[in-house]
C-alpha cells in the first residue's frame, strides 16, 4: 500500500485528529530510548523523567487554569469522560439520575446510555435537546436538574458542528444544586480559552490528538475536594488515581502542544477563524442550496459545517479526496449505519440536507491557499453529483419512489 | 475508510448512462431523500423484447452511484426475460465485489430494475405487497426473505447490510430474527425433500396450499382490502375465489399469476397452476 503524505494533502479534519506539532515530536523523541526510565523508580536515570512530566503537568494545567495536581493522565478523551461520570455516580451512590445532551460524542453518550451494565443500578438519563442552531435552552437545563441528579456531563464544544455551550453558566446552576459538573473539552482546549479558577466546574477532559500532541493520550481535570474513584485500578501512579506506567513521552508532547496552543490562541481566533470564514462564506455563495449547520457566532474558530442539499456525503468526500483534501461528512454513509449523524437530526436538519453536510475544521497550519484550493474544487463537485440526482431536478416536486412515503426515518 | 475496488471507483468517477429516458418504456424508481439514497432508472425496450437502452439518476453514496452505473451497462442489449434473471449479487460481481456493508446498494439496483420491468409490463410488483418489517427504512417481510435466501444470510447484521432493514432504530430486529430462523428452517427442510423426487398426495397439496395462504398470501391482501378462498384443488389446477378489493382490482389477474401462483409453485410443488373460478 501507497502512503498518502501530509505534504500532498490539504488537510482540514483537524476535529478528527490533528498533526503532532514539529515542536511537540522533538520533545518527545528522547523519551524513546533515550531516557525510557520509569518515572516511579528509585534511580536517578528514571526519576529524572519524573522531573520532565511535572513540568508538562504545569504546563497543561496552565492553559485551562488549573493547579498541576488537578490533573490525571489518562489515555485518550474517551477514558477521561468514562472516568469523570463513574466517579461522580460513586461519589453519589444514591442519586441515579444523569443530565447530558442529545449532541454529546459517543464517548459520553453511548456510556450514559449503557450505565446499568456497567453500575448495576438503572440511572434515568436526561439528554437535553437542542435548537436549529445547535444551542441549548438554559432555562430547560435548570428545570432538569433536580434531588436525584447525580452529575450534568456537557459537551464544551460540539465535534461536528463547533458550537459552544454556555459552559460557565451551566456550570454555575450546577453548583448551585450541589450537582457534579463534567465537560467534555476535546475540540474545545487549545481552541478557546478556559479558566478553571474562576468556573466552577468538577471534571474537565483533554485528548492529547485533538491539539497536536500525539494520540493516546488524556487529561482529566479532577478540582480539588471533588469526590474521586480511579478507573483503572493499579499501582500508585497519579497519586494512586489512575494506575498503569505513564505514556512518558506523550504526556511530555502533551505538554509542549499545551504550551504552543496557548502562544497561538490569538492566532486560532484572528487568522484561523478568517480562514475559516472566507471559506464558509465562498462556498455558501457559490453552492446554490447550501446551507450552515449550527450558531454562526457561538462557535469554535476552526469549525464550519455545511450541506449540500440533494447530494450525499460520502460521495462528496470520495472527490474531494481526489483532489487531495480531507473533510469528513455526517452523512449515514460514512458511518457505516444507515442513518445520518445524531448531532444534524437533534438539531433537525432536513434529511435533504442531513445526509450531504460536510464538516471542515482548520488549524493553524492551514493556508489561504488551502482555502482557495477548497473553494475551486468543491463547488463543481456538488453541482456535477447534482447532474446525477433524481431529486434535483424535480426537488420541489416531493420526494420519489417506492419507499418515499413508507420511509419514517427519524 | 471503505475498500472500494478499482472497478467501483471508475464506476463512481466516471458513471456510466446518467440521465432519464424521455417517453421511457419502463421506469423504476426505488428509495427516497430521506433514507439516504435512491434510483431511478429508465429503460427503453424494443418489439422484440430487447432492451436497447437504459439510464439512471441516482442519489447516494459512491457504492450506490457506481451500482446504478453498472447495472445500466449489464442490462442493455440484454432480452427483457433475461434482465428479469440479474440479481444483486451479479451487480456486486460486475463490480469486483462490494463491502459488505454495502451491499443494500446492489440490492437497490436490483429492486429498481424489477420494478423498471414491472412498470414495462404493466403489472404491480409483488415486494411491495408484503408485511412492512422495517418502518425505518419501508422494508418488508418478503424482500428480506429473498436476500436471506438468495445471499444465504444468517444474522440480523447481513440482513441490515444487505437490504437495510434494522438499519434504523432497530425495534424490528426481534422480528428479522425470527424470519431468518423461518426462512433457515424452511430451507432446510426443502434441502432434505428436494434430493427426492416431489410427489404429493392431493390431500398433502390441499393442507399445504391451505396452510401457505394463510400464512402469507391472505395477510398479504388483506394489507389492501382484498382477501382470498380457496375453491377446489383438481390435480395441479388450484382454483381460488378472489375476495374484497381484489374483486374490482384491475390487477387481480397480475396478481393471481404474478404473486399467488407464484409463491405457491416456490413453496409447494413447481408444478401447480392457480386460476380464479369462474362464476
Amino acid at each position: 500500500m501507497t502512503f498518502v503524505t501530509n505534504d500532498k494533502v490539504v488537510y482540514m479534519d483537524n476535529n478528527a485528529t490533528t498533526r503532532v506539532a514539529p515542536e511537540v515530536l522533538e520533545e518527545m523523541l528522547p523519551y524513546f530510548s533515550e531516557y525510557y526510565g520509569n518515572p516511579s523508580s528509585m534511580h536517578t536515570f528514571g526519576g529524572q523523567v519524573g522531573n520532565k512530566i511535572r513540568d508538562a503537568r504545569e504546563k497543561i494545567a496552565a492553559l485551562i487554569g488549573a493547579q498541576p495536581d488537578e490533573l490525571v493522565f489518562t489515555s485518550c478523551g474517551t477514558e477521561s469522560d468514562s472516568t469523570a461520570i463513574l466517579a461522580a455516580l460513586q461519589a453519589f451512590p444514591e442519586k441515579r439520575h444523569i443530565v447530558t445532551s442529545r449532541v454529546e460524542h459517543p464517548a459520553v453518550k453511548n456510556l450514559c446510555e449503557r450505565l446499568a451494565s456497567l453500575t448495576g443500578h438503572k440511572h434515568r438519563v436526561t439528554q437535553l435537546p437542542v435548537d436549529r442552531d445547535g444551542m441549548l435552552d438554559l432555562q430547560q437545563y435548570e428545570d432538569s436538574l433536580d434531588e436525584d441528579t447525580a452529575v450534568v456531563s456537557v459537551m464544551w464544544a460540539n465535534n461536528e458542528t463547533g458550537v459552544l455551550f454556555p459552559i460557565a453558566e451551566m456550570a454555575a446552576i450546577a453548583k448551585s444544586k450541589g450537582v457534579l459538573f463534567h465537560t467534555d473539552a476535546v475540540q474545545a482546549a487549545g481552541k478557546i480559552p478556559i479558566d478553571l479558577a474562576k468556573i466552577p466546574i468538577d471534571f474537565l477532559s483533554i485528548s492529547g490528538h485533538k491539539l497536536h500532541a500525539a494520540k493516546g493520550v488524556g487529561v482529566l481535570y479532577v478540582r480539588k475536594r471533588t469526590p474521586f474513584m480511579p478507573f483503572l485500578i493499579g499501582g500508585h501512579q497519579e497519586k494512586g488515581r489512575r494506575g498503569g506506567t505513564e505514556n512518558v513521552a506523550s504526556l511530555i508532547g502533551l505538554g509542549k502542544a499545551c504550551e504552543l496552543a496557548a502562544a497561538h490562541m490569538q492566532e486560532e481566533n484572528t487568522r484561523v477563524r478568517a480562514l475559516r470564514d472566507t471559506l464558509e462564506n465562498g462556498l455558501l455563495a457559490r453552492t446554490p442550496h447550501s446551507m450552515l449547520n449550527g450558531h454562526k457566532t457561538e462557535r469554535l474558530p476552526n469549525t464550519t459545517n455545511v450541506s449540500f442539499e440533494y447530494v450525499e456525503g460520502e460521495a462528496i468526500l470520495l472527490h474531494l479526496d481526489r483532489f487531495g483534501i480531507c473533510a469528513s461528512s455526517g452523512s449515514a454513509c460514512t458511518s457505516g449505519s444507515l442513518e445520518p449523524s445524531h448531532v444534524l437530526r437533534a438539531m433537525g436538519v432536513p434529511f435533504t440536507a442531513a445526509h450531504g453536510s460536510i464538516r471542515l475544521s482548520l488549524s493553524i497550519y492551514n493556508t489561504s491557499r488551502e482555502v482557495d484550493h477548497v473553494l475551486e474544487h468543491l463547488p463543481p463537485i456538488i453541482a456535477n453529483l447534482r447532474t446525477l440526482s433524481p431529486f434535483w431536478q424535480t426537488a420541489h416536486r416531493g420526494s420519489v419512489g417506492r419507499s418515499g412515503s413508507q420511509c419514517g426515518c427519524k | 475508510m471503505w475498500e472500494y475496488t478499482d472497478k467501483v471507483k471508475d464506476h463512481f468517477l466516471n458513471p456510466r448512462n446518467v440521465g432519464e429516458i424521455e417517453n421511457a418504456s419502463g421506469v423504476g424508481e426505488v428509495g427516497s431523500l430521506a433514507c439516504g439514497d435512491a434510483l431511478k432508472l429508465t429503460i427503453k425496450v424494443d418489439d422484440s423484447e430487447t432492451i436497447t437502452d437504459a439510464k439512471f439518476k441516482t442519489f447516494g453514496c459512491a457504492s450506490a452511484i457506481a451500482s446504478s452505473s453498472a447495472l445500466t451497462e449489464m442490462i442493455k442489449g440484454l432480452k427483457i426475460d433475461e434482465a428479469a434473471k440479474i440479481t444483486n449479487e451479479d451487480i456486486a460481481e460486475f463490480l469486483g465485489g462490494l463491502p459488505k456493508e454495502k451491499m443494500h446498494c446492489s440490492v437497490m439496483g436490483r429492486e429498481a430494475l424489477e420494478a423498471a420491468i414491472a412498470s414495462y409490463r404493466g403489472v404491480t410488483l409483488p415486494m411491495a405487497l408484503g408485511e412492512v418489517v422495517c418502518e425505518c427504512f419501508g422494508v418488508t417481510d418478503l424482500e428480506i426473505r429473498r436476500a436471506i435466501q438468495e445471499s444465504n444470510l444468517s444474522t440480523v447484521e447481513e440482513v441490515t447490510n444487505f437490504t437495510k432493514a434494522g438499519g434504523g432504530c432497530g425495534k424490528c430486529h426481534d422480528r428479522i430474527q425470527e424470519i431468518i430462523q423461518e426462512v433457515r428452517k424452511e430451507a432446510r427442510t426443502l434441502a432434505i425433500v428436494d434430493k427426492r423426487p416431489k410427489r404429493l398426495t392431493t390431500i398433502q397439496k390441499i393442507k399445504m396450499i391451505e396452510e401457505v395462504i394463510e400464512r402469507e398470501i391472505r395477510p398479504a391482501l388483506k394489507k389492501d382490502g382484498g382477501d382470498i378462498e380457496l375453491i377446489d384443488v383438481d390435480g395441479d389446477y388450484v382454483i381460488v375465489s378472489l375476495r374484497g378489493a381484489c374483486v374490482s382490482c384491475a390487477a387481480s389477474q397480475t396478481t393471481l399469476k404474478e404473486y399467488v401462483e407464484k409463491i405457491l409453485r416456490e413453496q409447494v410443488i413447481e408444478t401447480l397452476i392457480v386460476e380464479e373460478e369462474r362464476a
